[in-house]
């Protein structure tokens, strides 16, 4: 004869804590925890002002952080851990490196046919006197596509990140633009001075830089970070009202996107013919003119656009959020 | 060379990280119509190799510009390769249709179309990794899938996407610079970066015994590196909240795609950078079957103890990890025929768990903790056959591709004398602490809701109707996981085939 539990007694049977477990009240790993119903509790006003110290002791303890001992105690684990960890690993690679072919020896591994076709026939091969760019443009060019890709990604991450959506209402302008001013300092006469004789230079500096990459030192990366500090500069002295006259959110865009589109295009065109066997049309020109060594001037030219693109848009994002 | 179609793995890479970048330019919603477009169009070309490759009956490679191998860069395309470019990329057009409606609810209008960006360019790193030759190549795509998932994380906005994207960003930084450090050691070691002359450089450095110790050193680094970026167990920390509160099509995309990418390089970097009778050697392969054995157990454990449904996923990805680790340290060919089985069988089922997680949360008052989610199976009866038939799976029962991992992993096993105890014990407990988890789980969502506590659930009932998109996903989901379960001989035969091309 089966009969209907009490409530209380079917809890504590095995199918009861089954079911509780299966609705997800119960924890099996929490242990058993004793349940009794409490009694209506009055308190006086004496037990009232200790409850609140009580609280607020609690409080101090579990909340505020810098003063809780469990808090303070785990920082401190946590920095042993860190330095430990830190100190084996400078041990092990120290060790490592103990053991590595001598820096700079004759018969290094490293010392092979690769680096030698690279320095003795590079310039032959790919017409550029700079056979770094010739190596990271031409001979490795695939690496440097997904490394370009890397920055516009690194643009678009810190797009999602800190993008604010402007509902371009006056008021929100107004005061985005008193917020901007308590920041950085506006109408700076000696910063505006300095930067009216130094940014155009900067500029014309980096254009060097990225147009003369397979002549000399220099390149798309290098190039592109000047022309982008260049720009900083003259952002933080005249404010966003000049610079967005000609740079926006969508000059950013379409910048970046015609010029990596126009890499990949260069690229594929290099990759296909490379890959089929195919004679390339493109002239490797005479090493040491301007217009030379085939597709690296273009490739380089839109490496420094990226770049420059990604840098303003850093600090564009981390000033304000939104141009 | 004489077939357009050699062409295609590396057409479908560029094309990929071209649209990645039109994308940034393009309305959300002709974003959206060219991710889906080219996702297909990546299937369809990767098939085409693929049957290229198998009348070919070999793999070929195919030099990225006008300059051979060892000095330009260079990619291998072989079946293996192709199966899993048009696995990876069938998987994601699915995560990201049965991810649109809650991608459109819980991303900001503006930032829509950036989420298509990151998703081109995770598959073009994905791609890149499935098919690139040369290790410095992989190790630049390796940043590439790290930022972007980390966007796809950090694309909802809200306090714990934020934290999981932070920690997700450390520990992820972490290991790419102790994989970058590996790889640094070992073209001193080898002079080069192609794989091909990297084995044979590494054999002759195991054979001279020269730099045993800097070899070992930088093997370790490199699997530590990758072993941090897919979450074995003692590295998972990342995972749960990484999973548990990103936007439904990132998580399903995480834990199906980004993970195994990774997989697949260690794989790549196994059996062709150092050969894997080396790997087998060394003492590398054993600490990672450790490793593997226990993150099986750990990560059910933690799965056990979760009072959220998505969470409770992420933990069971962990151990699924764990079984993956597993398989490709037993140190036979056929272990990773079962590791790879095993990859392919739980990124698609893992991807069908989350979806259906989804959808059961959608119809439970966007609830997802067990004590909101009674009942939710006769609220989104579609959603709920997903979620059992996910869970059949992870748990091995015959007729889904879970059972089949399972055999592989018992079968490739009985080739290892001491080892085999250990992994045989292990699938049994796991299989267990499996049962736990997902049954509790499906007995909750198939527990009707008494009258009186309706309210308390604020649930609403989607039907067919409502979700036609993603009843369409869920069939393609459970279609796929039953096609691996019932012919999963074909299958097997051609992993078996494209591992004996690829090493």
């Amino acid at each position: 004869m089966s009969r209907r539990l009490e409530n209380d007694e079917y809890e504590k049977t095995f199918s009861g804590k089954f079911r509780a477990w299966l609705n997800g009240d119960n924890d099996p790993f929490l242990g058993k925890i004793e349940q009794k119903t409490l009694k209506e509790q009055r308190e006086s006003k004496k037990q009232a002002r200790r409850r609140r110290q009580e609280h607020e002791t609690l409080l101090n303890e579990a909340y505020n952080l810098p003063k809780s001992r469990t808090f303070k105690l785990f920082g401190k684990a946590y920095g042993f851990a860190s330095i430990l960890f830190a100190t084996v690993l400078i041990v092990v690679l120290v060790f490592a490196v103990s053991f590595l072919p001598t820096f700079g020896e004759a018969d290094k591994p490293v010392n092979n046919e690769v680096s030698e076709r690279y320095i003795e026939s590079g310039l032959d091969e790919t017409g550029s006197v700079n056979i770094v760019t010739g190596m990271i443009l031409d001979y490795r060019a695939f690496d440097t596509l997904g490394e370009s890709h890397v920055l516009f990604l690194a643009t678009i991450a810190v797009l999602v990140l800190l993008r604010v959506d402007d509902d371009s209402a006056q008021h929100d302008k107004l005061m985005e633009e008193a917020q901007d001013r308590f920041h950085e300092p506006k109408n700076d006469i000696i910063l505006q001075t300095a930067a009216r004789v130094l940014v155009p230079v900067i500029i014309i500096f980096g254009i060097y830089v990225i147009l003369c990459g397979h002549l000399g030192p220099g390149g798309g990366f290098s190039g592109g970070a000047i022309i982008g500090a260049g720009l900083i500069l003259y952002l933080t002295a005249f404010g966003f009202k000049k610079t967005e006259r000609f740079f926006t959110a969508k000059t950013q865009k379409i910048l970046s996107v015609s010029a990596l589109g126009c890499y990949s295009l260069c690229k594929s065109y290099s990759f296909y013919t490379g890959a089929n066997h195919i004679e390339s049309i493109i002239p490797l020109g005479i090493p040491g003119h301007i217009l030379s060594s085939g597709l690296i001037l273009i490739l380089n030219i839109c490496v420094g656009v990226v770049v420059s693109a990604t840098m303003y848009t850093f600090y564009v994002m981390f000033r304000k959020g939104n141009f | 060379m004489t077939s357009f179609v050699c062409n295609f793995p590396f057409m479908t890479i560029l094309m990929s990280l071209f649209s990645g970048a039109v994308s940034s330019v393009l309305p959300s919603k002709w974003a959206r119509r060219w991710n889906k477009i080219l996702l297909v169009l990546i299937a369809i070309m990767s098939f085409a190799t693929m049957g290229y490759c198998w009348r070919l009956g070999t793999y070929y490679t195919y030099s990225m510009g006008h300059f051979p191998a060892p000095w330009g860069n260079e990619i291998r395309v072989g079946v293996l390769e192709t199966f899993m470019a048009m696995f990876f990329s069938l998987l994601m057009l699915l995560c990201m249709l049965g991810g649109e409606v809650e991608r459109e609810l819980e991303i900001e209008q503006s930032k829509q179309s950036l989420y298509y960006v990151l998703a081109n360019l995770l598959i073009a790193s994905l791609l890149a990794l499935i098919y690139t030759n040369d290790i410095f190549t992989a190790y630049v795509f390796v940043e590439t899938n790290t930022l972007a998932a980390c966007g796809l994380i950090m694309i909802r906005q809200y306090g714990r996407t934020m934290e999981a994207a932070t920690r997700y960003l450390i520990m992820n930084l972490l290991g790419s610079g102790l994989f970058l450090l590996g790889v640094t050691f070992l073209y001193d070691l080898t002079g080069h970066l192609l794989m091909g002359n990297m084995k044979i450089a590494v054999a002759e450095i195991v054979e001279e015994g020269v730099y045993t110790v800097p070899l070992i050193i930088s093997i370790a680094f490199m699997v530590v590196g990758v072993a941090i970026k897919t979450a074995l167990y003692p590295f998972h920390a990342w995972v749960p909240d990484a999973y548990g509160y990103s936007t439904l099509s990132s998580s399903a995309l995480l834990s199906a795609l980004v993970s195994k990418g990774y997989i697949f390089l260690l794989i790549k970097i196994f059996m062709r950078v150092i050969g894997f009778d080396i790997v087998s050697k060394t003492s590398v392969a054993d600490v990672l079957f450790v490793y593997g054995l226990i993150g099986m157990m750990m990560g059910s454990l933690n799965a056990i103890r979760q009072k959220d449904i998505r969470r409770m996923l992420a933990y069971s990805s962990v151990a699924q990890m764990g079984y993956i680790y597993m398989g490709l340290d037993l140190g036979t060919e056929f272990g990773i025929v079962a590791a790879i089985f095993h990859i392919i069988s739980h990124m698609a089922t893992k991807a069908m768990l989350f979806v259906a997680a989804g959808g059961l949360a959608a119809a439970s008052g966007d609830h997802k903790e067990f004590s909101h989610l009674k009942g939710a199976a006769y609220r989104n009866r579609m959603a709920g056959l997903a979620f059992l038939a996910g869970a059949l799976s992870m748990i091995g029962l015959p007729l889904f591709s879970g059972f089949i991992s399972k055999l592989l992993f018992a079968q490739a096993s009985m080739e290892q004398g001491y080892k085999m105890f250990f992994a045989l014990a292990a699938i049994a407990i796991s299989t267990i602490l499996n049962t736990i988890y997902f049954m509790k789980a499906v007995i909750i969502i198939y527990t009707p809701v008494y009258s009186g506590e309706g309210n308390r659930i604020g649930g609403r009932i989607i039907s067919v109707k409502d979700q036609a998109l993603k009843v369409a996903v869920f069939a393609a989901f459970i279609a796929i996981d039953m096609i691996l379960g019932l012919f999963s001989d074909p299958i097997v035969r051609l992993l078996t085939i494209g591992i004996q091309m690829f090493s």
